[in-house]
């Protein structure tokens, strides 16, 4: 155990200044969440500035700049092994599961040495060395592919549990409702995690979306549900706990709906001038979960010249994974038949 | 050598493979009680409701969970039920497990045989009886499989659950009965065409249940002293060119013969093969037959005028054999 924030035994929660914040915050534990924050953070940043200032990054990459509480409060509790699947917003799933950020920033600049060879890109983002198994291009459509991973490792008795993000528009697509169904009636241990950010690309979701609450739907399946604050990282990872614990000694599922934000655009060149004016600035202000958890450690007393080591290294991180990118040569162009199937590969029989 | 029916044929291979290897499963509305068609009778009995699961009627998450299976290590058999009701899956089928292996830079195999049950059969109108082979063939990463008679439903099966590939697996549904002698050490394999007949005036190719129309169509036409060469491709993804280019070079006439729509069927793609590799060999130009570009009633007298029949057939083969008006 580390240093702790408050004494033991006060309120959980109470309200300081305007704020809450949590007691008992173990500070090594609130430095290692905020350390993952920054790395995301960075690691978005370092892809958006190829994208828009150097035009290395090819294709559409969709930044989760202002989410990374929730990859990083419910993925703190996952072992190696675990799986999770992701969605086309998925770079901050992914590295908070363990993947190479080198090898990420490759894949997104369609080099050789990225962790898809350069043939996914970051629509297709997969490491399953360290159980992600994919990120997807289409909405919803990892639900059910999760839902099925848990069956598969439910069906050879294995001990893994899958966590599937997915965010607040696949809501409305038929594999929530299959995928959901199929973790309740096979009993599978899986965690649904819905990150909203709140739109569905340029749509609010609140517009096209029926009924006042994702979780009731999961509710509806007979799954444990609850709604958390996505942009409160020790929120996350307290909801986290909980779910996969239960998760992990009853092998049945569960539901987070984790509400946060999205700071940018749909893509990283869609300005997003569709959101109320003001509203970005606003939420950026109140609600950016790293700068919430800068607040709480400084409240704690840890010192802003710490933090901002954290932040100068994960920025280098990143920056070194950008330039190992920017050296990466063009994978092998014969590696473009590669790896499509066995039998009639387009390496014997393109035609 | 045993005689069975091209539905127990099936069975047979799933329940050899899944005896052999406990990663095996099957999953699929109504298996509990033996699949719609009953061509799962007898394996939950053996293999117990986890291996052999029923299913929600969610398609999707029947192709999309059975595909996360196979991402984590098992192979799944998936049952579709009906070919077009496979349709209400196919983003799961054609954007993610045909594509996951190489979108992922090879990380990933799905392992898995995806069974659609296809074809008219006993009045059951538009949306229970298409052939729709064609679609698969033209979606890389995926093998398709139409075999048309009880040995090859058994090794074709047994080559498809090895394979470490997605394999659409098309059985007719009109044959499930049909009987016929199984060697099951002859091995099957994706891309090697059987020679139904063999014959020197006009090359007939087909598959699925059409091949057993066109081998119907030879025995007709060798009646009027007509040789005809069936060859039923058994796969259309990877599908034996060099017995169909081998065969039209000795005929010098090709005729191609299915069930599904002519326009954009599968015929279109051997016949534009024979034409860009062996144009010089016809000796009259080559020919397609399928349904025409209607839709399959309920009523029996509509829905045979979508049907290729063997009669059809021989009359084709009949008209290429003629001589040239002068």
């Amino acid at each position: 155990m580390g240093r702790t924030a408050a004494p033991p035994g006060a309120a959980e929660e109470a309200g300081i200044g305007g704020r809450v914040i949590r007691r008992n915050l173990d500070i090594d534990t609130g430095l290692d969440r905020l350390a993952m924050m920054e790395r995301i953070r960075a690691f978005e940043a370092a892809a958006e500035r190829a994208a828009v200032d150097e035009g290395l990054v090819l294709g559409a990459i969709h930044l989760s700049t202002g989410q990374e509480a929730v990859a990083t409060g419910i993925i703190a509790h996952l072992d190696r092994a675990d799986y999770m699947t992701s969605t086309h917003r998925g770079h901050g799933h992914t590295i908070a599961k363990g993947a190479d950020p080198v090898a990420m920033m490759k894949e997104l600049l369609g080099r050789e040495g990225g962790c898809c060879g350069g043939k996914g890109g970051s629509m297709h983002i997969a490491d399953f060395g360290v159980g992600m198994l994919g990120a997807n291009g289409v909405v919803s459509a990892n639900i059910t592919i999760a839902a099925g991973a848990a069956h598969g490792v439910k069906l050879l008795g294995g001990d893994q549990i899958t966590v599937c993000f997915f965010g607040d528009g696949a809501a409305n697509r038929g594999p929530f409702l299959e995928g959901i169904n199929w973790a309740g009636v096979f009993d599978l241990p899986i965690l649904f995690v819905c990150e909203d950010n709140r739109y569905s690309a340029s749509t609010r979701t609140a517009d096209m979306t029926a009924g006042d609450s994702l979780a009731d739907r999961a509710r509806a399946m007979g799954l444990t549900a609850a709604e958390i604050d996505g942009n409160d990282v020790n929120a996350v990872a307290e909801a986290a706990a909980g779910a996969i614990g239960r998760i992990r000694a009853t092998g049945r599922p569960e539901f987070l709906h984790a509400v946060t934000y999205r700071q940018g655009g749909h893509t990283y060149f869609d300005p997003a001038a569709y959101r109320p004016p003001g509203e970005a600035a606003r939420m950026a202000e109140t609600t950016d979960p790293i700068r919430r958890q800068r607040e709480l450690l400084a409240d704690a007393g840890v010192a802003a010249a710490q933090m901002d080591a954290i932040r100068a290294e994960a920025r280098a991180e990143m920056e070194a994974a950008l330039d190992a990118a920017r050296a990466a040569p063009w994978p092998p162009a014969a590696s473009a038949f590669a790896d499509v199937q066995d039998i009639g590969s387009p390496q014997r029989e393109p035609f | 050598m045993a005689v069975m029916s091209y539905a127990e044929a099936a069975k047979q291979a799933i329940a050899e493979a899944m005896r052999a290897d406990p990663r095996v499963w099957c999953v699929g509305e109504d298996l509990g009680r033996g699949g719609v068609f009953k061509q799962y009778v007898g394996l939950v009995e053996e293999f117990g409701p986890a291996r052999v699961s029923d299913a929600p009627i969610s398609e999707a998450a029947i192709m999309g969970a059975a595909f996360g299976a196979a991402l984590v290590g098992t192979r799944p058999i998936v049952e579709m039920r009906f070919a077009d009701f496979a349709l209400c899956a196919t983003d799961e089928l054609v954007n993610q497990i045909a594509k996951a292996r190489y979108m992922f830079g090879g990380q990933s195999r799905a392992p898995m045989v995806i069974r659609k049950p296809m074809g008219m059969w006993r009045s059951s109108a538009a949306q229970h009886s298409q052939s729709l082979e064609a679609w698969y063939a033209h979606i890389p990463g995926l093998v398709v499989v139409c075999p048309s008679t009880p040995q090859d439903n058994y090794a074709m099966m047994k080559a498809a659950i090895a394979c470490d590939d997605p394999v659409v697996y098309l059985e007719h549904k009109n044959i499930w009965a049909l009987e016929g002698e199984v060697d099951p050490d002859a091995p099957g394999a994706f891309g090697q065409a059987r020679i139904r007949r063999q014959g020197g005036d006009v090359t007939i190719v087909s598959w699925s249940d059409c091949a057993n129309r066109a081998a119907a169509a030879a025995a007709m036409l060798a009646e009027d002293g007509i040789d005809a060469e069936v060859i039923d491709l058994i796969s259309l993804w990877p599908w034996d060119k060099a017995a169909v280019l081998g065969s039209v070079a000795r005929t010098g006439r090709l005729l191609v013969a299915h069930e599904a729509v002519a326009v954009g069927g599968f015929g279109a793609e051997v016949v534009a093969t024979v034409a860009e590799r062996a144009a010089h060999r016809l000796k009259v130009p080559p020919r397609r037959i399928g349904s025409p570009r209607g839709l399959i009633a309920y009523a029996p007298n509509l829905e045979d005028q979508m049907r290729v029949t063997a009669e059809a057939i021989a009359a084709a083969a009949r008209q290429m054999m003629e001589p040239a008006p002068a």
